[in-house]
C-alpha cells in the first residue's frame, strides 16, 4: 500500500548556505521524497552581456573575473584567447606558460574550495573548508605576487599578461608544490574514506555518461560519469600541450565521483605547475600589437584601443567548472557588438532536476554541492 | 587537436542529405533553413560521421535586420566542432524550434535565449524568463531595448578622444 501526502513545497534558499551564494531551488514534496524541482536564478543577474557591449575589449577583462568569481584567472583567460583568436594574435612563449601556470593555480584554489564545501554539504560543518583555505591562501599569496590582487585578479591581457612574475615567485611556488602533495594526502585520508561522505554521497545523483553529454554537462561532472573529455588535452591552448598530466575519470558518476574527481583533478595540478616552474622559458610577456605602446622600462602593455576585424570567434578552456566559452561578434568597432559567456556553472545545472526528483531533500543538498556552482557565473 | 569542420564543409553534407535545407553557407557557420533545422539537428547528432552529440553552446544574436541563433555543436568522441545558426526576421514575434527534444543541453540556454533576447523556441517544454521576472518590459539583449532619443543605440562608436560625433552610440 502506498501513501501519499498532500504536496509541499519547500524553498531552499535563496539566503540559504548549501545554495552556495544566492540562488533558489523550489522543491517539491510527497512526504520527504521530491517530486519536483524548479531553479529559481537571476538574483545576481548583473546583465554582463550587455554592459560589454558598450565598453572597449579593453575595459571588459575585470567584467570577466566577476562572473566566476572563485576562478578568475580562467575566466580572464577565455575571454582574452576569443579577442586574440578574433584578431589573430600570436602569444609570446613566456605568456603561455605563465597563463598555464595561473589556471593550475586557480583550478587547485577553486576545487580546494569545492572540496571543503562539498564536505560542508554532507554535514562536515566548516572544519574541512578551514582546512582547505589554509592552501587557498598560499595560492592567493602568488597571486597577489604576480598582479596584486587576490580575488579579482585581471591579470590576463588581450595578447599575454599583465605583467611578469617578480624573481620571488617561482622559489616559492616551488616551496608549494613540494608541500601540498603531503597536504593532500592528509586530505585524502581524512576525506575520501570518511564513513559520513561516503554515506551521504555514494550513489546519490547518480548521471550516466549518456546523460551527461546529452545535457551538455561539463568539466569534473562529466568525467565523473566516466566520459575522458578535458580541453585541455582534446583542444590544448596555453601551455597544455607541452606539459604531462592524467585526466581523472570516474566511474559511477554519482556526487561522490565528482568529490573524487576534483581531488585526483587536484594532484595533476601539482604535477603541471612543478613541470611548469622547470620548463617556462624567459622573454617578453605581451605580444605587440598594432599600436601597443612600451613602458619606460621596456615592458609591452596591450593598447587601450582595439578595433578586431568584423567577424566572430568562440574560444573555450577547460575552467574548473567545465567548459567555459566566449562567443564574441564584432563589427569592426571599438566594443564588442555581441558577447556571449558559455558558462559551466549554468549549464551544469540542467540537470539538476533530473538528479533530484526521487531523492529526498538532504540528499538534494549534498547534489547541488556536488555539482559545484558559482552563483555569479550562473546569473552573469 | 580538435578538427574544425568549417561552414562550408557542414553545408555541403547537410545538402546531400537534406537538398534545400542550407540557406546560406561562410566559413564559421552554416546557415539552416529554421523549418527544417529539427530534422537537420538529428541527422548531425546521429550520423555516424558527424557524431554531434553535444551542444555546447546556443545563444542568439540580434543582427538589427534578423535574429540569429547560433549552436556551437561538439562531437566528444571524433573530437570535431562546427557551427551552424538559425536565421528569424520577423522582429515582432521571432520563433525558432526548440532543439531540446535533440539535445536537453538546450534547456537552459533556450530559456535564457527567451529571456534576454526575446526569442519564442517552439515546442520548449517550459519556455519561462529565466533570470528576470514574469512582467518585465522588453528584452534587454536586443540593440532597440531603452532606444536613446534620436535612434541612438547602445554600443560604442569610437573611443574617447578620437575625433567623431559628439553623442556615443551607434547611430
Amino acid at each position: 500500500m502506498t501513501m501519499k501526502t498532500e504536496p509541499f513545497v519547500v524553498n531552499v534558499g535563496p539566503q540559504h548556505p548549501s545554495t552556495h551564494g544566492v540562488f533558489r531551488l523550489r522543491l517539491t514534496l510527497d512526504g520527504e521524497k521530491i517530486i519536483d524541482a524548479d531553479m529559481v536564478m537571476g538574483y545576481l543577474h548583473r546583465s554582463m552581456e550587455k554592459l560589454a557591449e558598450e565598453r572597449t575589449y579593453t575595459q571588459n577583462i575585470p567584467f570577466t573575473d566577476r562572473t566566476d568569481y572563485v576562478a578568475a584567472m580562467t575566466g580572464n583567460l577565455a575571454y582574452v584567447m576569443a579577442v586574440e583568436k578574433l584578431m589573430e594574435i600570436q602569444v609570446p612563449e613566456r605568456a603561455l606558460w605563465l597563463r598555464t601556470m595561473m589556471s593550475e593555480l586557480q583550478r587547485f584554489a577553486s576545487h580546494s574550495m569545492a572540496v571543503g564545501i562539498f564536505a560542508n554539504d554532507c554535514g562536515a560543518w566548516q572544519t574541512p573548508v578551514m582546512h582547505m583555505f589554509r592552501d587557498r591562501e598560499k595560492i592567493l599569496d602568488l597571486f597577489e605576487m604576480a598582479c596584486g590582487a587576490r580575488l579579482t585578479l585581471n591579470y590576463m591581457r588581450i595578447g599575454g599578461v599583465s605583467k611578469d612574475i617578480p624573481p620571488e615567485f617561482l622559489p616559492q611556488l616551488r616551496r608549494l608544490t613540494k608541500d601540498l602533495p603531503k597536504r593532500l594526502a592528509e586530505y585524502e585520508d581524512l576525506l575520501l574514506d570518511n564513513e559520513i561522505i561516503v554515506a551521504r554521497s555514494r550513489g546519490v545523483g547518480v548521471l550516466t555518461a549518456a546523460e551527461a553529454i546529452s545535457h551538455s554537462v561539463s568539466g569534473p561532472m562529466l568525467r565523473a560519469s566516466g566520459v575522458a573529455w578535458d580541453i585541455r588535452k582534446a583542444d590544448p591552448y596555453a601551455a597544455f600541450d607541452k606539459v604531462d598530466f592524467d585526466i581523472a575519470v570516474g566511474t559511477n558518476g554519482d556526487a561522490y565521483d565528482r568529490f573524487a574527481v576534483r581531488i585526483a583533478e587536484m594532484q595533476q595540478s601539482i604535477r603541471i605547475l612543478e613541470q611548469a616552474a622547470d620548463m617556462i622559458p624567459s622573454g617578453p610577456v605581451h605580444a605587440r600589437i598594432g599600436t601597443a605602446t612600451v613602458q619606460p622600462w621596456g615592458q609591452a602593455v596591450a593598447p587601450l584601443a582595439l578595433r578586431p576585424p568584423a567577424g566572430e570567434a568562440y574560444a573555450r578552456i577547460e575552467s574548473p567548472r567545465g567548459e567555459l566559452g566566449f562567443y564574441i561578434v564584432s563589427d569592426g568597432g571599438p566594443a564588442p557588438f555581441r558577447f556571449h559567456i558559455r558558462s559551466p556553472s549554468f549549464i551544469n545545472l540542467t540537470p539538476l532536476r533530473l538528479m533530484t526528483v526521487g531523492v529526498t531533500v538532504a540528499d538534494a543538498i549534498v547534489i547541488l554541492g556536488s555539482v559545484d556552482i558559482v552563483v555569479g557565473e550562473v546569473d552573469r | 587537436m580538435t578538427a574544425v569542420l568549417t561552414g562550408l564543409d557542414i553545408a555541403h553534407r547537410i545538402g546531400q542529405k537534406f537538398p534545400g535545407a542550407v540557406i546560406a553557407a561562410a566559413p564559421e557557420a552554416a546557415v539552416i533553413d529554421a523549418q527544417r533545422l529539427i530534422e537537420t539537428c538529428t541527422y548531425l547528432r546521429d550520423d555516424r560521421e558527424l557524431q554531434f552529440g553535444f551542444l555546447s553552446s546556443l545563444t542568439a544574436v540580434d543582427r538589427l535586420t534578423y535574429f540569429e541563433v547560433v549552436y556551437h555543436l561538439e562531437s566528444i568522441r571524433l573530437n570535431r566542432i562546427t557551427v551552424i545558426k538559425a536565421q528569424t526576421h520577423d522582429r515582432a514575434d521571432p520563433a525558432v524550434p526548440s532543439v531540446v527534444p535533440v539535445w536537453p543541453g538546450a534547456l537552459l540556454q533556450e530559456r535564457e535565449a527567451y529571456d534576454l533576447m526575446g526569442i519564442r523556441f517552439e515546442g520548449h517544454p517550459d519556455l519561462r524568463r529565466i533570470f528576470l521576472w514574469e512582467g518585465f518590459a522588453g528584452y534587454p539583449l536586443r540593440k532597440d531595448f531603452l532606444n536613446l532619443p534620436g535612434g541612438l543605440m547602445p554600443g560604442l562608436e569610437r573611443f574617447p578622444g578620437e575625433p567623431g560625433k559628439e553623442l556615443s552610440g551607434r547611430g
